[in-house]
C-alpha cells in the first residue's frame, strides 16, 4: 500500500479521479455559481463586502 | 554555483510572468476600472489569481471553491475540488513555483536586499501547518456552517485574510472606481495591512505566505508525494554534499525526500547538485537506468 501511494501511478489515478469529480461538479450545474461570481466584482475579495 | 542559480532562477521569473500575463490579459480592464466578464470566467486557474483582477481571465479555484461551498443549493465543491486533485495529482506544488501570480510578486520581493534574510525560525515548522488550518476553516466550514437567513455563506478566507485579492483587485479597482472609494472602511484597512505584512515580510524570510498562509498551497502539497511530476534522488550519484538542501528556499532537503509537501518545484535543488543526481521520475535530468531508483 505504501509502495502504490509513493509511486506515480497513484498520481494517474488521482488525476483521473479528479477529472470525474470535475465532470460532476459540471454536471450538477457548480459551474455557473463560479461565473456568476467571477463574473461580478467580488466585494468581500477586495475588502469592501 | 550562485551566478548558476540566480539564471536559473530569473528563467523560471519569466515564465511566471509570461503566465501571469497570459491569465490576466483582460488589459482594458486596467484602464476601464472594470472587469472581464466572458465565458472563460467558467475555467479556473491553478494559481492564486484574484477574479476580481481587472486583468483576470480565469477564476481563482479558492474563490471559486468558497463561492459554491458558501452556496445553499450546492454545500461541496465538486467541480473545483476534482479541478485541484486533477492538478494536484499531475503537477503537485509544481504550481506554486512556476504558475502563481501571488508567487512571483513574492519571489522578486525576496530579491530586495536586507542585512538579514530569515531562512528559520523557532516555530517555523509548526507554523507551516497553519496553512492547513486556514484551509479547513476558512475555505471549507466557515462559508458552509456560518450562513445567512438564505442559506448562503460569504467567502471568510478571500473576506478575512486573502492579500492576492487586495493587491490584484482591492488596490486597482478602488484606484479606478470612484463610487468604491466611498464605500472603503474597516475591512478595506485591515486586509491592506495584511497586505503590508505580507510584503514586509517577503523580503526577508522567502515567500512567507506560500509557507504559512496559503490554503492553495496546502491542497496541492496533499498531492505532491503522489503526483506524476516529482523529482529523484539517485542515491548512488548523490555525494551528500547538502548543496541541494542549502539553496532549497523552502528549507526542503531533497535526499530525505525529494517530494516533500514544502517542494514548490522551482528547480533549484536540480540547478545545484554538482553530480546532477536530482531529476524527474519521467526522466528529465536522469539516465533510463537511473530512473528505477
Amino acid at each position: 500500500m505504501r509502495r502504490f501511494f509513493r509511486s506515480r501511478k497513484s498520481g494517474f489515478y488521482a488525476a483521473v479521479l479528479g477529472l470525474l469529480l470535475m465532470g460532476y461538479g459540471i454536471y450538477r450545474g457548480e459551474m455557473s455559481v463560479v461565473v456568476e461570481k467571477a463574473i461580478n466584482i467580488c466585494m468581500e475579495c477586495i475588502g469592501i463586502g | 554555483m550562485d551566478k548558476k542559480h540566480n539564471r536559473n532562477d530569473w528563467k523560471r521569473h519569466k515564465i511566471q510572468a509570461l503566465w501571469a500575463l497570459l491569465t490576466n490579459s483582460y488589459l482594458i480592464g486596467f484602464a476601464q476600472g472594470k472587469i472581464y466578464k466572458g465565458k472563460l470566467k467558467n475555467l479556473c486557474v491553478p494559481g492564486l489569481n484574484c477574479y476580481s483582477c481587472p486583468g483576470a481571465l480565469g477564476a481563482c479555484p479558492i474563490g471559486a471553491m468558497q463561492a459554491v461551498i458558501g452556496n445553499w443549493n450546492f454545500k461541496f465543491a465538486f467541480y473545483v475540488a476534482g479541478f485541484l486533485m486533477f492538478v494536484g495529482a499531475l503537477a503537485g506544488r509544481f504550481v506554486c513555483g512556476w504558475l502563481c501570480p501571488f508567487g512571483l510578486i513574492q519571489d522578486l520581493l525576496h530579491k530586495i536586499p536586507f542585512p538579514k534574510k530569515v531562512k528559520t525560525f523557532y516555530g517555523d515548522k509548526l507554523l507551516r501547518k497553519l496553512k492547513y488550518v486556514v484551509l479547513v476553516v476558512f475555505v471549507i466550514l466557515l462559508p458552509m456552517c456560518l450562513v445567512d437567513v438564505l442559506g448562503q455563506g460569504a467567502p471568510y478566507f478571500c473576506k478575512l485574510i486573502c492579500p492576492a485579492g487586495t493587491l490584484e483587485g482591492g488596490l486597482p479597482l478602488v484606484l479606478l472606481n470612484q463610487s468604491m472609494r466611498g464605500a472603503l472602511g474597516w475591512l478595506y484597512a485591515w486586509k491592506n495591512v495584511l497586505l503590508i505584512i505580507t510584503i514586509f515580510l517577503s523580503v526577508f524570510i522567502y515567500r512567507p505566505f506560500c509557507k504559512y498562509i496559503c490554503p492553495l498551497g496546502a491542497v496541492y502539497s496533499v498531492f505532491n508525494p503522489i503526483s506524476v511530476f516529482g523529482y529523484r534522488v539517485d542515491k548512488e550519484k548523490c555525494i551528500g554534499c547538502g548543496a541541494c538542501a542549502k539553496v532549497c528556499g523552502m528549507q526542503v532537503d531533497p535526499v530525505k525526500n525529494a517530494n516533500h509537501p514544502e517542494c514548490i518545484r522551482c528547480g533549484a535543488c536540480k540547478k545545484a547538485c554538482p553530480v546532477k543526481a536530482i531529476g524527474t521520475p519521467m526522466g528529465w535530468g536522469l539516465r533510463k537506468e537511473e530512473k528505477v531508483n
